[in-house]
């Protein structure tokens, strides 16, 4: 049997839907008795929250002043002093599990299996390396403890009407004070989470300025659709970073992905292998993204964009 | 600022990849990727890392920039690129086994342990086995804190104040030192090498450490079973005009 340890991401008040996707993958591994770890200082409502996952077996709360924020030197010493009940320890491969589960793995002597797409069986994972162009079976030593981050993408989330038991304690790991919160500045939108959108948008380096990529987030509002970027976007200062679409961006899986002004880099492309639609709009026929578009349209945004706005109202 | 708080080195890792430009294949045998004639270079991320280093010694902030690499007898080249780009020394730690992420963290701590720098920059990830985990490790076997991700870096006296690309923005954290950073894209652009640096990096101290020297202690390994190319995303239609396109995605059920 598996003992699974899911390190549940959570903030303000809301626990990650990342999380969900991560019990997922667990869940598919045979036998998996799964625990879902929540370090909180003191707010019931993540476990809560926690304890409605399906396949989910129980939800442990660590109550500890110093988790107020989600600092991996500060969390990284709590996992490893209860790792030892456990054959696994998950984290989703999101820039705070990627932070995190390393940390963990160092701790506990072994190495990390990132970006988990498939498990095989319980020791034994498929995940994409060279962003994308290669997909390695790489398998853990079976008396060793596995440490891993799940690439949400490939999972769906596991549905919330369970009520699985939660037990709270409070953590005597060493915790250091070397490390601070300062401050977090959130982008705030109303539309659709990029990470969790059925349909995004997406601007590149065409757009030209900031004020031209007004006409992405247009078409997003008509279509109902997250907005997102290639790097060249957000570099030059068009969109914030919490945009960028990729290999070292989000790794995204909409129904629908529309590219604009985008020229198709492997860099961009390992981003949104997995959607289901991809429509790619761009003057350059020769352009990569049209190697991977299920629809194509040769021309310039600038005119093609607003007409296919009116079209769509 | 006070002389005191300068910090003496810092030590910055470069990790010898296939470039990022070139369209890397499996090998038909499933054994591993194509690297036979592949152009190779320093990884994106740690050219951005190393940059970061020079800038900060350039502003009078740090004395020295040591530049660290593993693996083959190859990867002098992409120290001698580093050199050449600004930093003071180099050391290659060599070994013909492949070093995986602890490892590779196991040998940064051995030499931390020798050169004591009050900083190590790395890249967030290596381009080849996108694994994202060297700094994180360092990090927690030197038993100090990292700041991965990071955008931006202000050192002042024995703490520095780092902006880190996370999921919904821009996170800032301050940090002790010695600490670990690794770096994100957009810390800053890495310059040029230039000719006469080139010429002059040859003059440089380049160490060779064997692995061996070094007794790090071994860790349970990861078995790769097995390389597969991905699986390929057909081409699609090219549609005539945007009507076309509605058309097309009416089809589908998404408009
Ligand atoms: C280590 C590393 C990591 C990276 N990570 C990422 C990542 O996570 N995400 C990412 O996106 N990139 C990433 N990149 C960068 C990537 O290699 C490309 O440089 C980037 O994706 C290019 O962005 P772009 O397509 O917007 O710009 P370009 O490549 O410049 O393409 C612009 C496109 O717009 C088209 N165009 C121009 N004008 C018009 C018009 N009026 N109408 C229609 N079309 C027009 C052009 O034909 C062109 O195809 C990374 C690079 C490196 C080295």
């Amino acid at each position: 049997m598996s003992n699974i340890l899911v390190i549940a991401e959570h903030d303000t008040g809301t626990l990650n839907p990342s999380v969900a996707k991560t019990v997922a993958c667990a869940a598919s591994i045979q036998d998996a008795k799964i625990t879902i770890a929540v370090f909180v200082n003191g707010d019931d409502s993540i476990a809560l929250q926690a304890a409605k996952l399906n396949a989910v077996d129980n939800v442990l709360q660590i109550n500890n002043a110093a988790n107020e924020h989600a600092l991996a030197a500060v969390i990284a010493p709590q996992v490893a002093s209860i790792a030892s009940r456990y054959s696994h320890v998950f984290g989703p491969s999101t820039t705070f599990g990627k932070d995190l589960m390393p940390r963990i793995a160092a701790l506990l002597n072994v190495n990390q299996i990132s970006d988990v797409m498939e498990a095989i069986d319980s020791h034994k994972f498929r995940r994409p390396i060279y962003a994308g162009n290669a997909i390695l079976t790489v398998e853990a030593q079976p008396d060793s403890i596995v440490i891993a981050t799940v690439r949400t993408a490939s999972y769906q989330a596991v549905d919330s009407d369970n009520t699985a038991p939660v037990e709270v304690q409070s953590s005597d790991a060493d915790i250091p004070s070397h490390t601070r919160f300062v401050e977090l500045k959130a982008g705030k939108s109303d539309r659709p989470d990029l990470q969790s959108a059925s349909k995004v948008v997406s601007g590149g380096r065409a757009l030209a300025s900031a004020e031209n990529f007004d006409i992405i987030y247009s078409l997003a509002d008509t279509m109902g659709a997250g907005v997102g970027a290639s790097r060249a976007a957000v570099d030059a200062g068009y969109v914030p970073n919490e945009m960028q679409v990729g290999q070292t961006g989000k790794i995204i899986a909409p129904d629908l992905y529309v590219a604009i002004g985008i020229s198709g880099a492997i860099q961009h492309l390992t981003g949104i292998k997995d959607a289901g639609t991809i429509v790619a709009i761009n003057k350059d026929e020769e352009a990569p993204i049209f190697e991977v578009a299920d629809i194509g349209l040769v021309g310039d945004l600038f005119k093609i964009v607003p007409e296919l706005e009116q079209a769509l109202k | 600022m006070l002389e005191i708080d300068k910090l003496e080195k810092i030590l910055v890792g470069l990790k010898r990849v296939v470039d990022y430009n070139v369209r890397v294949r499996v090998k038909a045998d499933a054994s591993g990727v194509e690297t036979d004639g592949v152009k190779m270079s320093i990884n994106p991320f740690d050219e951005i890392a190393l940059e970061e280093a020079l800038r900060i010694k350039e502003r009078g902030e740090a004395d020295e920039v040591v530049v660290v690499s593993m693996g083959r007898t190859e990867c002098q080249q992409q120290l001698r690129t580093g050199l050449a780009m600004g930093a003071d020394r180099a050391i290659l730690v060599e070994s013909d086994d492949e070093i995986d992420s602890l490892t590779g963290a196991k040998i940064l701590l051995a030499l931390v342990e020798r050169e004591h720098p009050g900083l190590v920059i790395l890249g967030k990830q290596a381009i080849d086995n996108d694994n994202n985990q060297t700094g994180q490790m360092l990090a927690a076997l030197w038993d100090r804190p990292q700041a991965t991700f990071a955008s931006e870096l202000t050192i002042s006296g024995d703490s520095a104040t780092v902006t880190r690309e996370v999921d919904v923005g821009l996170e800032t954290i301050e940090i002790d030192l010695p600490a670990v950073v690794t770096a994100d894209l957009r810390l800053n652009e890495p310059r040029y090498v230039k000719l006469p640096d080139i010429m002059k990096a040859k003059k440089k101290p380049l160490d060779i450490v064997p692995l061996a020297d070094l007794s790090v202690a071994p860790a349970p390994r990861l078995t790769s079973v097995e390389y597969t190319a991905p699986e390929q995303r057909q081409k699609g239609v090219i549609v005539d005009d945007v009507a076309g396109l509605v058309a097309a995605l009416k089809e589908k059920g998404l408009a």
